[in-house]
């Protein structure tokens, strides 16, 4: 089948994606927010499992960890953004940083310091995308998200050790 | 980010020039599958959410509205299409250049002999249910991609036409073909668009 959904169209999706996690009843106050950041990370979780168990055989066999999260950073980014991250680094003790210099949900934002506090909401969903793909890798982690200046973030991945 | 108070870890940057194409996995097919998968989810999400197959059906259609209303600026400007002066030239348009470039099909375009304002475009293939088998239990009224709907109503309308958009057929319920149907409901006043040429 030939390609189809670019970028805008996808980001055009998540952004109906965030609205409908802060709809049908939650959204309001601190309870709200985080009730509708679960639902964005499960949401973001299964799209990731979903897309990692559709690879091509070959894919999977990633020898080191570090070539699975590479992998997040070229593939998956090129994927969902259609470009790569700007930086990745580790403490090689299982902790990586993915870094987005102008993060491509966050640039449809206004820019300034109060608008910060919104930004969770359009990080969540890749958060969960991140931690669901690794997880069908069969790597379990746990995926946070943080913003600095708009509309840059970094990621942060902490694998788990069995 | 929360880190340890005391001791702040180091963090090496790695070199990783990497080839601009990968070889591990095609992007263009994990472009699609993100899309599809996660329009999935979001289905899935609103049926959680609405116990009623109608308002998750309005649900979908508003948001697809929503889509298509910030969708066609995009479209206009990658397609470069000529201004159209009948509807069926629309309706091929929708078909033929909108659905293709954004689904990557083509559905073939008919016209209600009777009505000069009623098209369907029926899709043989519907990339958005590829991962979908059945309707989910007890959502038999479900209309699973009326997303769709709301696209295009959305489009047409920043363009200046109203349009009716439902689906008249859909494979998920036992169809034989997925059929949306679209009725212009206003007259395209032609002396006008001549004008404006």
């Amino acid at each position: 089948m030939p390609a189809m959904a670019d970028e805008t169209l996808f980001q055009l999706l998540h952004t109906q994606v965030v609205a409908a996690a802060y709809g049908a009843g939650r959204g309001s106050g601190d309870e709200g927010l985080r009730a509708g950041l679960t639902v964005l990370e499960g949401m973001g979780f299964r799209v990731g499992q979903g897309l990692a168990e559709r690879l091509p055989q070959g894919a999977l066999a990633f020898r080191e960890e570090l070539d699975t999260i590479k992998f997040l950073c070229r593939d998956l980014w090129g994927a969902v953004f259609g470009k790569q991250t700007d930086n990745l680094r580790t403490n090689h003790q299982g902790t990586y940083i993915l870094q987005d210099n102008n993060f491509p949900f966050l640039t449809q934002m206004a820019w300034g310091q109060q608008y910060l506090e919104e930004a969770p909401k359009f990080l969540a969903f890749t958060c969960g995308l991140l931690r669901g793909t690794l997880s069908s890798l069969g790597i379990e982690s746990s995926v946070t998200a943080s913003v600095t200046s708009l509309p840059a973030c970094k990621f942060q991945v902490v694998i788990q050790k069995a | 980010m929360s880190r340890p108070g005391n001791r702040r870890p180091e963090y090496h940057k790695i070199d990783w020039h990497l080839p601009a194409i990968s070889s591990s996995a095609s992007a263009h097919s994990m472009n699609r599958d993100l899309f599809v998968l996660t329009y999935g989810a979001l289905v899935a999400q609103l049926c959680k959410d609405y116990e009623k197959d109608e308002d998750v059906n309005n649900y979908l259609d508003k948001m697809g509205y929503g889509i298509g209303i910030r969708l066609v600026e995009d479209f206009l400007a990658r397609s470069c299409v000529k201004k159209c002066h009948s509807y069926s030239e629309i309706a091929d348009l929708i078909a033929q250049v909108a659905f293709k470039m954004y689904l990557g099909i083509t559905p073939s375009v008919t016209r209600n002999e009777s009505s000069r304002n009623e098209f369907s475009l029926i899709l043989d293939k519907n990339p958005l249910v590829e991962f979908v088998e059945e309707l989910p239990a007890g959502r038999s009224s479900l209309c699973y991609c009326n997303l769709l709907c709301g696209v295009i109503r959305g489009a047409l309308e920043m363009i200046h036409l109203t349009a009716d958009v439902t689906f008249l057929q859909d494979r998920l319920k036992g169809d034989k073909v997925t059929e949306i149907g679209i009725t212009f409901l206003k007259k395209l006043e032609e002396k006008k668009y001549r004008r404006k040429k």
